[in-house]
């Protein structure tokens, strides 16, 4: 167990070990991150002005789609992974990951997958156009011959998702060293408890939901089909019980690292930590509930609407508990703002932007207004931008001393964060205005009215693309060298994986700790 | 706590790469074989996973007999399993869970019934009935209808319910191998055990011959609507799962007759597979309950 990793390119194909499994994981999703986002940019330069300038509609529609999708399942998913990778085992005293192969496939698939749905680009009759979303019949019978191929990658995609979210709870299960109590476990631990739940959930839900559009498309099956006795609202139903634990599968982990984050720059320890988890718990169940507040315009008996209208509302009580305990945390510490504590501090305050304006949507009769329009837009890049990435790039400025043993550069990690602060919120404010005055999403083309709000959004995206180059060289130089961090690297955090060296060890906790 | 303190974590392993690639190979290649390219990559990809699944197993295997895995980490793979067959749960219940939406609610409507019975307007003349023998494009189009329903359907009490009695059987026997594993009567496991895979493989005959008979003698296909459409997905996604159930037995037989593989207190192989049958044999009672008889 002594050995140190391979030389050469074997280390990172052959690999078993976390560290070296969840760094890949992390630097594919960085490239998913860049990829996603350059589509991104297509769509903020073709939106800078009305009238189609840049793109034709087809390839605009196939440029959000692929955003989606790549952001979704290829960017914030496996980063969520990869920190899990690093930081589970060191955080629960365990030598490695529970099932260290399968680790290994799990993040091999990826790559392979995602080369699979880029490749569609180049096919016939392009990428597939109708949304991550893919609602029937759009993604069946009048869908692109290349739906084929997004089909099976997000198989496989979903086959990775299960088999690492399979790992993840058999190693909290059953890795955590003597002492370790579920009760004592860090909440990032926690969170990826429940997230590895909800991915198993639902995961082969939406194998279920693709694999019924494969039959509609090729084998006369009439899932989708109203000539056939089938609906094609039925699809929406299966893809959002699927889609709407994913969302919270996108935030759980958030939640973690923030947890870990605040304590530590606030000085004290976390408010409320029981609650936390409850919390956590209780919006992992209603996330199984209230699938139909996507689909209030689809036309629903009033009593759905209602039921999903009530149960989405109730997710704000979990939501807020959490929200409380993180301000409750930082009141009356010795706060400093270094870079991780300025990305959590964001994600706190613009995540519960996003979060009110959920609330908003949630209101059945008030959706009729706000339905497939920017608001729309606005609120889910809320919670994703600040809520999922803001918190991911929080723990990789928060732990990158502990992987690399060199401390980053504060000064540009400042500038990044002030960059990507100003950029967000420029690109993704004025979304809130253009859509409730009714521009509708997924249109290359817009209303002479809109157009400065669009403009402005557009100039806010192009520097929050430029923002995450700074981040890129930060890290970059970061690994190549800088000021050794100590062991501790911040004022008295939490947590064992403060207790072994910087850089940790390849292998750390061969032998488990002792918990106090 | 001596075991736990040695979990194996092998230095490095080259199979996951290789299963990565034949996964990519079996999934490009359908998809490709799908749109009408050829079915050679989805052949090739195939058989690499079968091939790396084999040498993956066998080198897990050869680590347990050589006593590298501890309690603990067998504890690992009893939740690996357990969790895996929960994700399968998840994913028929997305096929009953359509059945039943299209059942509750979406056909009643097209019919004219309930909160938006306005549905019918598109289709006047439709009426809701299950099992669905006119669809509401032969309803409205007649003749000139593409999707027609069946002309017939399979009776739950001939051989559904001979293959539920079947199953039920095979889940008994697989028991009681597992009984007389656990006392060391290594004959006595074989023969149980064989008789398992035979009672699987007996069923999926019987399964079959009823989709000659759907195909051949009732018009009930994919394509005759939508209660071909239930009704094929949800009995053939089981069929399949029957299928890798008989097959994974088949292996822990062979394993243990040929190799003599299995101690009375080590034998997780064969306790997953068994956990395996007993899933698929539970789907199979929900599908005789709610597809067949509640839906005849």
């Amino acid at each position: 167990m002594a050995h140190g990793p391979k030389p050469g390119f074997s280390r990172w194909l052959y690999t078993t070990n976390h560290k070296d499994i969840g760094s890949m994981y992390l630097w594919f999703s960085f490239a998913m991150f860049l990829l996603g986002g350059c589509m991104a940019l297509v769509i903020r330069a073709e939106l800078f002005e009305p009238g189609l300038q840049i793109v034709q509609p087809e390839f605009f529609n196939q440029m959000t789609t692929m955003h989606g999708l790549i952001m979704v399942f290829g960017a914030v998913m496996p980063a969520f992974v990869g920190l899990a990778n690093w930081m589970i085992p060191m955080m629960i005293g365990a030598p490695d990951m529970a099932l260290p192969r399968m680790n290994n496939w799990s993040f091999w698939i990826l790559p392979f997958a995602f080369a699979m749905l880029a490749s569609t680009l180049f096919m016939d009759g392009g990428a597939p156009n109708f949304g991550w979303t893919f609602y029937a019949p759009l993604s069946t019978e009048y869908a692109p011959p290349s739906t084929t191929f997004f089909i099976f990658s997000i198989h496989i995609m979903g086959a990775s998702s299960i088999m690492g979210a399979i790992n993840i709870i058999a190693t909290i299960l059953n890795m955590r060293a003597p002492g370790m109590t579920l009760m004592k476990m860090p909440l990032f631990v926690w969170t990826w408890l429940i997230t590895a739940y909800l991915l198993i959930a639902v995961m082969p839900v939406l194998a279920g939901v693709v694999t019924m559009m494969l039959m509609d498309i090729h084998f006369g099956t009439s899932f989708f089909s109203a000539a056939g006795g089938g609906d094609p609202v039925l699809f929406q139903h299966v893809f959002w019980f699927f889609g709407h634990p994913e969302v919270y599968i996108m935030i759980l982990p958030a939640f973690g690292i923030v947890s870990a984050i605040i304590p530590t720059f606030a000085r004290k320890p976390l408010f409320g930590y029981s609650s936390m988890v409850y919390a956590t718990a209780s919006i992992a169940f209603l996330s199984f509930i209230v699938w139909a507040h996507h689909m209030f315009t689809v036309g629903m008996p009033i009593a759905g609407e209602l039921f999903f209208m009530y149960a989405t509302m109730l997710i704000a009580v979990p939501t807020g508990v959490k929200v409380f305990n993180w301000v409750t945390t930082m009141f009356r510490g010795s706060m400093t703002f270094e870079t991780p504590m300025l990305f959590a501090i964001a994600f706190v305050i613009l995540f519960t932007i996003g979060g009110f304006s959920g609330l908003m949507l949630a209101i059945a009769p008030a959706d009729f207004q706000y339905h497939d329009t920017y608001f729309v837009v606005a609120h889910f890049h809320y919670v994703l931008v600040p809520g999922a990435i803001f918190s991911i790039t929080a723990g990789v400025y928060y732990w990158l001393p502990k992987w690399t043993g060199n401390m980053y550069n504060e000064t540009m990690g400042k500038v990044h964060f002030w960059l990507a602060f100003v950029g967000l919120n420029v690109t993704f404010f004025p979304m809130h205005f253009v859509g409730l005055a009714g521009m509708p999403r997924r249109i290359p083309d817009y209303a002479l009215q809109f157009a400065d709000f669009n403009q402005i959004a557009s100039v806010g995206a192009f520097l929050f693309g430029a923002a995450q180059i700074v981040f890129l060289f930060n890290v970059v130089r970061t690994v190549m060298g800088g000021k050794k961090a100590t062991d501790e690297v911040w004022d008295d955090p939490e947590g064992l994986e403060w207790t072994v060296a910087s850089p940790a060890p390849y292998h750390t906790f061969s032998t488990p700790p002792a918990v106090r | 706590m001596a075991s736990e303190s040695s979990y194996y974590v092998p230095e490095q392993s080259r199979l996951p790469i290789f299963a990565t690639i034949g996964l990519f190979l079996t999934a490009f290649g359908a998809a490709n074989w799908i749109n009408g390219g050829s079915s050679y990559i989805f052949f090739i990809g195939a058989l690499a996973m079968a091939g790396v699944l084999w040498f993956w197993f066998a080198a897990v295997i050869r680590e347990n007999m050589a006593g590298l895995n501890s309690d603990q980490l067998k504890r690992s793979y009893v939740w690996g399993m357990g969790w895996f067959i929960f994700s399968e749960v998840m994913f028929f219940a997305a096929f009953f869970g359509a059945l039943y939406y299209i059942r509750t609610f979406a056909l009643p409507w097209l019919g004219g019934e309930g909160d938006r019975g306005e549905s019918n307007m598109l289709w006047q003349g439709f009426e809701n009935t299950w099992p669905l023998m006119v669809t509401p494009d032969a309803a409205v189009h007649g003749d000139a209808a593409k999707v027609v329903g069946p002309n017939d359907i399979i009776d739950p009490w001939h051989l559904p319910l001979l293959n539920t009695v079947i199953l039920l059987t095979s889940s008994v026997t697989v028991h009681i191998a597992h009984v007389f594993l656990k006392k060391g009567k290594r004959n006595a496991f074989n023969l149980w055990l064989g008789l398992t895979v035979l009672l699987g493989a007996l069923f999926l005959f019987f399964q079959v011959e009823e989709y000659y008979e759907a195909y051949v003698h009732l018009g009930l296909t994919l394509e005759s609507g939508i209660y071909g459409t239930t009704f094929f997905m949800l009995t053939g996604f089981h069929g399949a799962h029957v299928t890798l159930g008989t097959i994974m037995l088949l292996i822990m037989l062979l394993r243990s007759v040929i190799a003599h593989h299995f101690k009375p207190d080590d034998h997780f192989g064969f306790e997953a597979s068994s956990w395996y049958w007993h899933f698929v044999d539970v789907v199979w009672v929900g599908l005789f309950i709610f597809v067949y008889v509640l839906g005849s």
